[in-house]
């Protein structure tokens, strides 16, 4: 491990907490969530203990700070992800709203029956469902990018389905359970030929590797604070600000007016005209810390670590008999390994991982499309970060042997 | 879990005595769980009295949630229906004799939400929901 990442464990409170009497925390479930650094706990205590206000309408010096500190933090995301200005930084509470977010607000106002937006077969529920209730509702028509026994995307096929004139391509930047990392580049710059607009669910990519929204050119980009190291409750929608100014608002309440009678209301500029009511304030602040951390810490590095980690699990796991691993093997790949073992339901492999305190995920990860694809209920997911070291790893396939003992 | 996974439990779910399809059955009921995508169907035949003459279980899932369906289904037989609609949660954790959390919980229930739901009669989609508390 690079010395500089094994040093950055002792920021992670939890990392030293053990699950029972001497059996320490082995935390391989990052991809449901990360784990917190102190910096963004502190700050989010600090926020509360001597800043707490709602915001932007208080004049009092509490009104003022609290202001500062989340408006502070939108600056700091829109630089991380290269935005042209922090006005195209849509907080919202996460990946899932933000996609909503543009189901309705740009759908229902943009999209009429027949329209066809395209997504692939390798989506989390949070990119299928928005769009199967804007089916419902207008009578769009969705069509699905194929995925291949590699567990990449069939662009072949993407190709031909660009032919239809689609409005939309919605499309994962990383799969949460194959770990593939999708050619969004490729995928935006075909989708823009063909006229169609390009929404990317950010959710498994930006917390492992540098996104620059204007070099891949997409025109909406999702992702959630915590699973980049920030709190729960709070996401963010970037939007190409020509599109945002176009939309229809999302919620109606406080905060997205500029003026409201009883007969109706016009909306205030941006990103605000999207955030209605008191927002989640703490966890913005938390997650500009979230992300000064990352910055720091190097994007770079973090990738490289997590490419290391992510091939030598991948021969750990592979090695071990009975068990299939889904989704390729090659360096382009995220931290993340969803597994089966012949005869044992994943439930039961995550229930005797945690007896040796062994944190994994076992169901179908909200894709349950993608595992019917490949005919399996469920698998077993392992998860890697920043902070995963390989002794983890090693505990981690000796946990599985005892599995298979127990079975055996 | 040393517990959890103690020999009776893996011996249900490795060789299973209701494992099966009942063809004709007097009461046939299927349901998810899904958190996890397990699938259980329960197949039951019931004489004249009302009482459980055979019963089976087929679908997929865990080894907790299998094996409770097996030593479920065993404790049954020669029940009367009625016996059958009165069980409850502590019923099963006593017949399976293991402490769960909540998320295993609602893996060892499915059997009996599954098996309730047959008794009761409710129509295909529409089970019953058992209180976990």
């Amino acid at each position: 491990m690079n010395t500089n990442l094994s040093r950055l464990r002792s920021d992670f409170p939890i990392l030293q907490r053990e699950i029972k009497p001497g059996i320490p925390l082995v935390y391989l479930d990052s991809a449901a969530t990360s784990q917190k650094p102190s910096c963004v706990l502190d700050l989010m205590m600090d926020y509360y203990g001597r800043h707490n206000a709602n915001i932007h309408r208080g004049v009092h010096t509490l009104a003022e700070e609290a202001t500062g500190m989340y408006e502070t933090a939108r600056v700091k995301i829109g630089k991380f992800i290269h935005a042209r200005s922090h006005k195209e930084v849509v907080y919202t509470k996460n990946t899932t709203e933000s996609i909503n977010l543009v189901a309705y607000s740009w759908g229902r106002k943009f999209l009429k029956s027949g329209n066809i937006v395209i997504l692939s077969e390798m989506e989390h529920h949070s990119n299928l469902v928005p769009w199967h209730i804007l089916r419902d509702a207008i009578g769009i028509e969705i069509r699905f990018i194929p995925v291949n026994a590699d567990g990449l995307l069939d662009l072949a096929e993407y190709e031909k389905l660009l032919r239809l004139e689609p409005k939309l391509v919605s499309i994962t930047h990383a799969s949460n359970v194959l770990g593939t990392i999708n050619p969004i580049q490729d995928i935006a710059r075909l989708a823009h030929q063909a006229g169609a607009l390009v929404l990317v669910d950010g959710a498994q990519a930006i917390p492992h590797f540098s996104v620059d929204v204007q070099d891949l050119d997409v025109d909406f980009y999702a992702f959630s604070a915590h699973k980049m190291l920030g709190p729960t409750g709070i996401g963010v929608l970037y939007g190409r600000m020509d599109l945002l100014e176009q939309m229809q608002p999302f919620l109606g309440g406080g905060d997205m007016i500029r003026e409201v009678r009883l007969e109706g209301f016009t909306t205030n500029e941006l990103p605000y005209k999207f955030e209605a009511g008191t927002p989640a304030i703490a966890e913005a602040v938390g997650f500009g810390a979230a992300v000064d951390y990352l910055t720091q810490t190097g994007m770079d590095v973090i990738r490289q670590h997590e490419v290391e980690i992510t091939q030598y699990a991948y021969r750990r796991i592979a090695d071990l008999p009975g068990v299939k691993i889904f989704g390729h093997e090659n360096l382009n790949r995220g931290g993340v390994i969803a597994f089966e073992m012949t005869g044992i339901h994943p439930h039961d492999v995550a229930q005797i991982l945690d007896t040796d305190g062994i944190a994994v995920r076992a169901g179908h990860h909200c894709a349950m499309p993608l595992h019917q694809k490949f005919g399996i209920p469920a698998t077993t997911r392992a998860s890697f970060y920043l902070y995963t070291e390989k002794s983890e790893i090693d505990q981690l396939i000796l946990g599985l042997l005892k599995v298979q003992k127990i079975f055996g | 879990m040393d517990d959890l996974y103690r020999e009776t439990i893996i011996e249900h779910y490795k060789n299973p005595g209701y494992r099966g399809v009942l063809d004709p059955a007097d009461i046939s009921f299927e349901d998810n769980n899904p958190l996890c995508g397990d699938h259980l169907r329960i197949d039951l035949r019931i004489n004249a009295d009302g009482c459980i003459t055979d019963a089976a279980f087929s679908g997929h899932g865990c080894a907790i949630s299998q094996a409770s369906a097996d030593i479920l289904l065993e404790s049954i037989i020669g029940k009367h229906l009625d016996e059958v609609k009165k069980m409850d949660k502590q019923d099963v954790l006593d017949l399976i004799g293991i402490d769960l959390g909540p998320v295993r919980l609602k893996c060892a229930l499915l059997s009996l939400k599954v098996l309730k739901s047959g008794a009761y009669g409710i129509h295909q989609g529409e089970s019953i929901e058992l209180d976990l508390d």
